[in-house]
């Protein structure tokens, strides 16, 4: 691995059921990530994605390129655009420093709104 | 009180829960387990080997899954955040989303780790325009720690806001440009405008012009003026383009331009007939009027045109 390497792209389909299994495995019953109605009521068109559930599938991104092997050190991520269902996100990746074993990459998950999340990941690699 | 007191007070208020406990030796209502792990992997579609098996691990990004509250809700949180967010709610800011989460790992959570941490409120931001609506964002800081070792720290951020109505859709409620506030200071200018007829004034004492329009001088202090009539050349003296926050009756994105006329004062206007993004400084513009609906008429700046 070296600076400028580009991960190959991650297609997620963002289906209510990601949402809402998302929201239920990281335990984060707020309405809007589950009742379309009530996120309605506070302005969101639908529901939408948890953080929780995007910090994981950044994870997870970052950890099916780097391999069995890769641990996580650092993930420091921004939400901007919501997931709402029906949408489709795909996570792109550069790694921008590689320091011995350890590498940062600059992630951007786009969907049909925009951005919805941009971070940095340090995950460590040992040979 | 108008609007912008009481969001003074209120961030007065607010700022002072900045440092203060959110959470003190929360205890996290599941010692770390494989179930947890499992469905959190299920959902994810995160097949990776070190969180299965005999030897699993945590998956790190669940780092704030074991410090969550679930379905019953958070208990062993400090009353300062309590009152943080009651402060919030009584003012209309009732909704929340998280915008920012920075997690480090020290050391891997294994099923069987009893989870403990503790919660600092580190910032609470002015008063802020979002999509959303009106708002605050409120940073926090967590350790969290499995037995007595630190595992991880987690900054969160999240956004407490008063949800925004939406707009109308129907094209007769279509949102309209913000009416201009006009007064006796400025009312002259606003007549230009109808007679399309761009005025300065000028000083009646030390002939300074000046722009936009108020009741003296700035360099002499006199109360007398007059005014003179703008060729409508200018310049681009300089401009911003708008992404964030759309408002009502504008479109991002857009450039605003600060033209300085050929006369020599500077106005802040729409530079029209010119993609946003190819609005320079020194782009020479012609002034001219355009009709935003059957009672607004605004001086507007058309890019390219010298004469």
């Amino acid at each position: 691995m070296k600076p400028g390497d580009e991960l190959p792209p991650l297609t997620i389909p963002i289906t209510r059921t990601l949402i809402v299994a998302g929201a239920v495995a990281s335990r984060d019953y707020q309405d809007v990530h589950h009742d379309a109605e009530l996120a309605r009521e506070k302005g969101s068109p639908d529901i939408f994605m948890n953080i929780l559930t995007t910090n994981g599938l950044v994870g997870r991104y970052i950890t099916d390129h780097f391999g069995p092997r890769a641990v996580l050190r650092k993930v420091a991520i921004r939400l901007g655009a919501p997931n709402h269902p029906g949408d489709t996100m795909v996570l792109t990746g550069t790694v921008t420093d590689v320091d011995g074993e350890t590498a940062r990459v600059r992630v951007v998950g786009a969907n049909g709104l925009g951005h919805h999340v941009t971070g940095t990941v340090t995950v460590e690699v040992p040979r | 009180m108008t609007p912008t007191e009481r969001d003074a007070t209120l961030y007065g208020r607010l700022v002072a829960y900045e440092g203060r406990a959110a959470a003190t030796a929360g205890v996290g209502k599941d010692p770390v387990n494989l179930p947890m792990i499992r469905h959190w992997c299920e959902a994810m579609g995160d097949a990776h080997p070190a969180y299965r098996g005999p030897e699993a691990v945590a998956p790190p990004t669940m780092l704030q899954a074991w410090t969550m509250g679930g379905l019953a809700g958070h208990t062993g949180r400090s009353s300062a955040y309590e009152e943080l967010f009651a402060l919030l709610d009584a003012a209309g800011y009732t909704s929340v989303v998280a915008t920012d989460c920075e997690q480090e790992y020290l050391r891997p959570l294994r099923p069987g780790d009893e989870i403990t941490f503790d919660t600092v409120i580190e910032s609470v931001s002015r008063p802020k325009t979002t999509k959303l609506g009106p708002g605050y964002f409120v940073t926090t800081r967590t350790d969290v720690r499995a037995g007595a070792e630190l595992a991880g720290t987690h900054r969160f951020r999240i956004l407490k806001y008063a949800p925004a109505s939406r707009p109308p859709k129907s094209p007769d409620q279509a949102p309209r440009r913000p009416r201009p506030v006009i007064n006796r200071d400025n009312a002259g200018f606003w007549e230009g405008v109808a007679a399309h007829r761009l005025l300065i004034q000028r000083c009646g004492d030390c002939a300074a012009l000046r722009f936009p329009w108020l009741p003296g001088c700035a360099d002499c202090g006199s109360p007398e003026w007059d005014t003179v009539e703008a060729s409508g050349a200018g310049t681009v003296f300089s401009y911003v383009v708008m992404h964030h926050p759309p408002f009502p009756a504008f479109a991002p994105p857009y450039a605003v331009g600060l033209i300085e006329l050929a006369e020599g004062v500077r106005m802040i206007s729409n530079v029209v007939g010119v993609p946003y993004d190819k609005v320079r400084i020194g782009m020479p513009v012609r002034l001219e009027f355009v009709r935003a609906d059957e009672e607004l008429e605004l001086p507007v700046f058309r890019a390219g045109g010298e004469g």
